[in-house]
C-alpha cells in the first residue's frame, strides 16, 4: 500500500502507472473477451472502415475491429513479455548470484553470458524460434534467454562488490549462514537495480515480441498481436493510416510508461529518499 | 602592501535556495606572501567549502557564493575579485596561480595514465611545453618532492605507487607551475601517520624553497603546530577565533577552540595512560584470547598457469595474549599486517598457522559459543542500509540458532540504551543516524552476543574528534561493566594513548615491541616504535624540523618456503619487551 501511495506521490510515477494501469486493464478485458467486438468476427460490409462512433479504431482489410483486437493484442503481447521477464529474472538473478559467491564458476558462467549477450536481441530470439517453432511459448522462452544474461549482469556486479562489504565481513563474524547472507545482506540490496531493470526489460520484451510477431514468428494469425497488427497494416499504410497508428501508438505508449514507472520506482526504493517521500 | 589574498564576508550556500541554506556564513581573512593559514575545524564546519570557493571549484559542487569577495592579487600585481572573474580567467588562475592538494591521492590521479603523462599535463597546459622538455619537467618536479629514481617513476600508473608517494606526486602536480598559493585540503588524513610526518616535513620545506604561501585545512588541531603561522578555527560556517599559532595554542578565547584543544587527545608520551585494570602478575586468570605463532600467507602467482611462485607474508609469527578487562592495542602502519592479525584471529581470513584459544571467561549461561566479536572502521559501509535497526541487532541472534523473542527484544532495547541511543531507533534505517551514532549501532550489535573479546579494527579513526572522545568514554565504560578484552587496532598513538593496558607494535606482519602501554611510549626501544613515536603531530612541536625519510617498507613477498629466523628479544622490564634488531 505505501510503495503505491509513494508511487502515486511521485510525477513521473503517476503518468507511468497510470499507463501501466490502463494497459492492465485493457490486457485483462481483452483476454476475457470483453471487447467491443469479436476480434475474430469478420465484418465484411465494413471492411477498411475509418474510425467511427461503431469501429473507435476502424476495421481492418478483413472487417475486423481494430479497437478489439488492439485489446486481445496487449494482452498477448503482455502475457509473452510478463512471462519472459519472469523467468529472465528468476534465471538471471540465481546465476549472477551464483557467479559472485562461487568464485570458482564466474569466469566460466559470464564468458557464457557475453557469448549471448553478443548477438543482437532480435536475430538471437529469432534464431531460437526458428530452430524451435513459432508460437506463443516459444516466444516466451526465446525473449526469456535473450534477456537472461543482462539480469546476470545486472545481478552479479553489484553482488561482487556488496559481498566484499564490511555488513558481510560482520554477518561472517557472528556466524551468519551463507543463505541469510545471500538473502538479507546481497539480494535485499540489489531490489533496487532488480526493480528498474524488470520495468525496463518488460519495456523490451514488449518490443521484441512485436518484432517476432511482425517477422511472422510470433503469434500466429489470426490472433491478435501488436506486432502482428503492425505488419498486416504495412501494404495499407496510405490507404487505412489507422492500421499502423494505433498498434504503433499502443507501443510506445506501453514502453513510455513502463520507463517512466521504472524511474519512479528506482527514486522512490533508494532507502535514502524513503523519508522525503513517505 | 596588498595582501596577497584578502577574503572578506564570505557567504556560500548550497542547494536550490542558496541564501537559506548557507555554509559558510560571512568568513574573513587576509594572507601575506609567504604565510601560511591553517583552517581548523570538524566536518561539516564549512572549512573545505571556504577553500573551495577561493579557487571557485565550489560552483561544480552545486555551491553558490552569495555574498562577500576574494581578491587575489596577482603575479603583475592587478588585484581581481575571484567572484567576478570570468571562467577563462579563472581556469588561468587555477593551476598557474593558485594550486591545490586534495585529501584522497588515490581518487585524485587518474589510474589508467602514468604519473609522468598527468603531471607533462599541468606543464603543457599552463607553460606550453611538450615532448622531451615535458618530460624533464616532470622528472624534475618529482625530484623537487624528493621521490627517489624519478626518472624511473614516471612511468608508473597510480596503482604502482603507496599513498604517500602518491600524495607527493599529487603535491609535484600542484607545484608544477610554481603557484604563489597552495590550498592544501586534509593532504595528510588518508595516510600514515610516518608518512603524514614525512609529508608535512615536505610543505614546510617546499614553503620555505619556494616562498609561496599556503592554505591548510585540517580537523588536527594537532597537525597545524608545525606549519601553520596564523590559525583559524572554524565552526558552524563560521570563523569563531583566527590569530596567530602560539596565541590560539596558548591563549584560546572562544570555548569551541578551548574545547578542541582539550576534548581532542594530544599524545602525552605515555604520561595519558589508563591507570585502571592494570594486569595483575601470576593471579591465575586464564587469558580471554591467546594467539601462538600465528602466520597468515597469501600465495602469489605468476606465469601461464599461475603456479604459486612465492608468499606475501602478511602475518608472521605473531603472539600474544589477552585478559578479560583489559586492552591491548597493535599499533602499526598500513600494510603492517595489524588488520590481517584481526581478520586472522575472526576467521576471516584463513591463518596459515598458529593456533588461538579464547579462553573461558567466567560461564555466563547465555554465553554464545562465539567469544569473539567485531567493530569495523567504516560506521557507514558495516551496517546494511536495507535493514532496519532492529533486523540488524537480532541478526547475530539469528545467526547463532536463538529466535527473536520478547527477551531479545528486551536485551536489543536495553544495549541501545546503554551506548547512547533511544529505543525508537528500532524502526529506523542506518541512513538516518551520524558516523558516531553508527559506531555506537556497531558496538551494541557486538555485544548481543556476550563476547568476551571484542575486536575494534579502527573503530574510531573515521570519526570527528569529539565524537571520537565521546565513542572512547563508552568503550571504557563498557569494558568496566562487562569484563570485555578489547583488541584495539589503530595507527592513531594519542588514541592508543588513551585507551590501552598494553601496546603491540607491529612492522612488516611481526611485533617488534610489546608490552605496558605506558612503558613502550615513554621508553621506546625498537627504532621503528621510536620513528613512530617521533612522527606523532602535537601542539608541543611546533616548528620542529622532521627529517624526510623516503624509505619504502619492504617488500613482504618472499619466496616460496621461506622462514623468517625465530626472534630474539630483548626485555627491559617485567612487562616490555622488543625484537633484537639485526
Amino acid at each position: 500500500m505505501r510503495i503505491l501511495r509513494a508511487i502515486f506521490a511521485h510525477t513521473s510515477g503517476r503518468i507511468g502507472g497510470a499507463i501501466v494501469a490502463l494497459y492492465l486493464l485493457l490486457a485483462v478485458l481483452g483476454m476475457l473477451g470483453l471487447t467491443p467486438h469479436n476480434p475474430l468476427m469478420q465484418y465484411r460490409v465494413d471492411r477498411l472502415h475509418a474510425p467511427d462512433s461503431a469501429y473507435w479504431m476502424g476495421t481492418d482489410l478483413f472487417g475486423r475491429d481494430v479497437a478489439s483486437r488492439l485489446m486481445t493484442g496487449i494482452g498477448q503481447s503482455f502475457t509473452v513479455a510478463f512471462f519472459s521477464v519472469a523467468f529472465a529474472t528468476l534465471a538471471g538473478t540465481i546465476l549472477g548470484l551464483a557467479a559472485a559467491w562461487f568464485g570458482r564458476w564466474d569466469g566460466l558462467l559470464m564468458r557464457i553470458m557475453d557469448v549471448l549477450l553478443a548477438f543482437p536481441a532480435i536475430l538471437l530470439a529469432l534464431l531460437i524460434v526458428t530452430v524451435a517453432g513459432p508460437g506463443t511459448w516459444t516466444s516466451i522462452v526465446a525473449i526469456a534467454i535473450v534477456y537472461t544474461p543482462i539480469f546476470t549482469r545486472v545481478v552479479r556486479g553489484p553482488a561482487l562488490s556488496l559481498k566484499a562489504r564490511e555488513f558481510v565481513d560482520a554477518a561472517r563474524t557472528f556466524g551468519s549462514s551463507s543463505s541469510y547472507i545471500l538473502t538479507r545482506h546481497l539480494l535485499l540490496n540489489l531490489v533496487a537495480p532488480l526493480t528498474v531493470q524488470v520495468t525496463l526489460a518488460l519495456a523490451w520484451a514488449l518490443l521484441t515480441e512485436a518484432g517476432l510477431s511482425f517477422l511472422g514468428l510470433g503469434t500466429q494469425p489470426p490472433a491478435a498481436s501488436l506486432g502482428l497488427m503492425l505488419s498486416d497494416s504495412r501494404n495499407l499504410m496510405e490507404t487505412a493510416p489507422w492500421l499502423m497508428i494505433f498498434p504503433g501508438l499502443a507501443i510506445m505508449i506501453s514502453i513510455l510508461g513502463f520507463n517512466l514507472l521504472g524511474d519512479a520506482l528506482r527514486d522512490i526504493l533508494d532507502p535514502k529518499m524513503r523519508r522525503s517521500i513517505a | 602592501m596588498i595582501p596577497l589574498l584578502s577574503v572578506s564576508d564570505l557567504r556560500v550556500g548550497f542547494g536550490r535556495n542558496p541564501e537559506a541554506n548557507e555554509v559558510v556564513r560571512g568568513v574573513s581573512f587576509d594572507l601575506a606572501d609567504g604565510e601560511t593559514l591553517a583552517i581548523v575545524g570538524e566536518s561539516g564546519s564549512g572549512k573545505s567549502v571556504t577553500a573551495l570557493s577561493i579557487n571557485r571549484l565550489v560552483d561544480y559542487g552545486g555551491g553558490r557564493i552569495t555574498g562577500g569577495s576574494i581578491k587575489l592579487r596577482r603575479a603583475d600585481n592587478s588585484v581581481v575579485d575571484l567572484l567576478t572573474a570570468t571562467e577563462q580567467q579563472l581556469t588561468k588562475i587555477r593551476g598557474a596561480e593558485i594550486g591545490m592538494i586534495f585529501q584522497e591521492p588515490m581518487t585524485s590521479l587518474n589510474p589508467v595514465l602514468t604519473i609522468g603523462t598527468q603531471i607533462e599535463e599541468s606543464f603543457r597546459l599552463h607553460r606550453g611545453l611538450t615532448g622531451r622538455q615535458a618530460t624533464a619537467a616532470a622528472k624534475d618536479a618529482l625530484d623537487r618532492v624528493r621521490i627517489p629514481d624519478a626518472a624511473r617513476r614516471l612511468e608508473y600508473t597510480p596503482n604502482q605507487l603507496s599513498g604517500g608517494m602518491l600524495q607527493r606526486v599529487m603535491i609535484a602536480m600542484a607545484l608544477a607551475c610554481n603557484p604563489r598559493l597552495l590550498i592544501a585540503d586534509e593532504p595528510t588524513t588518508a595516510l600514515d601517520v610516518t608518512v603524514q610526518a614525512q609529508i608535512m616535513a615536505l610543505l614546510a620545506e617546499l614553503k620555505r624553497e619556494t616562498g609561496m604561501s599556503m592554505i591548510f585545512i585540517t580537523h588536527d588541531i594537532g597537525l597545524v603546530a608545525g606549519i601553520a603561522d596564523k590559525i583559524m578555527v572554524m565552526q558552524g560556517g563560521e570563523a569563531v577565533e583566527q590569530g596567530e599559532l602560539n596565541q590560539i595554542l596558548d591563549h584560546p578565547q572562544h570555548p569551541y577552540t578551548q574545547h578542541l584543544l582539550h576534548a581532542v587527545p594530544h599524545f602525552a608520551s605515555g604520561r595519558a595512560t589508563r591507570s585502571d585494570g592494570r594486569r595483575e602478575k601470576d593471579k591465575g586468570t586464564e587469558p580471554a584470547l591467546k594467539v601462538d605463532g600465528l602466520v597468515v600467507r597469501f600465495p602469489v602467482k605468476s606465469g601461464f598457469f599461475g603456479r604459486a611462485s612465492g608468499a606475501v607474508h602478511a602475518v608472521d609469527g605473531v603472539d600474544f595474549d589477552l585478559m578479560p578487562g583489559e586492552t591491548l592495542a597493535i599499533v602499526g602502519e598500513s600494510g603492517s599486517g595489524k588488520s590481517t592479525t584481526a581478520r586472522a584471529v575472526l576467521g576471516l581470513v584463513r591463518s596459515t598457522r598458529g593456533t588461538f584459544s579464547a579462553g573461558a571467561r567466567k560461564a555466563a549461561a547465555e554465553q554464545s559459543a562465539l567469544p569473539v566479536q567485531m567493530v569495523f572502521q567504516n560506521p557507514y559501509a558495516s551496517l546494511n542500509p536495507r535493514l532496519t535497526i532492529a533486523s540488524i541487532l537480532a541478526e547475530p541472534v539469528i545467526a547463532t540458532g536463538g529466535r527473536v523473542n520478547a527477551q531479545t527484544r528486551a536485551k536489543m532495547a536495553a544495549l541501545l540504551k546503554r551506548v547512547g541511543l533511544p529505543e525508537s531507533s528500532l524502526e529506523r534505517y542506518p541512513h538516518e543516524f551520524s558516523g558516531g551514532q553508527r559506531q555506537r549501532l556497531c558496538i551494541a550489535r557486538a555485544l548481543m552476543l556476550n563476547p568476551s573479546v571484542v575486536v575494534l579494527d579502527e573503530a574510531v579513526s573515521a570519526l570527528d574528534v569529539s565524537v571520537q572522545a565521546r565513542v572512547l568514554e563508552l568503550l571504557v565504560d563498557l569494558q568496566r561493566e562487562f569484563g570485555l578484552a578489547y583488541l584495539f587496532i589503530s595507527h592513531d598513538m594519542a588514541v592508543v594513548e588513551r585507551i590501552a593496558h598494553r601496546i603491540a607494535v607491529i612492522y612488516a606482519g611481526q611485533i617488534v615491541e610489546i608490552g605496558d602501554a605506558t612503558s613502550v611510549l615513554s621508553e621506546p626501544k625498537h627504532s621503528y616504535t621510536k620513528k613512530l613515536i617521533a612522527a606523532v603531530p602535537t601542539i608541543d612541536r611546533r616548528h620542529e624540523r622532521f627529517e624526510i625519510d623516503t624509505r619504502q617498507v619492504p617488500s613482504l613477498v618472499r619466496p616460496l618456503g621461506f622462514e623468517p629466523s625465530p626472534a630474539k628479544w630483548d626485555k627491559f622490564g617485567p612487562d616490555h619487551r622488543a625484537r633484537v634488531e639485526a
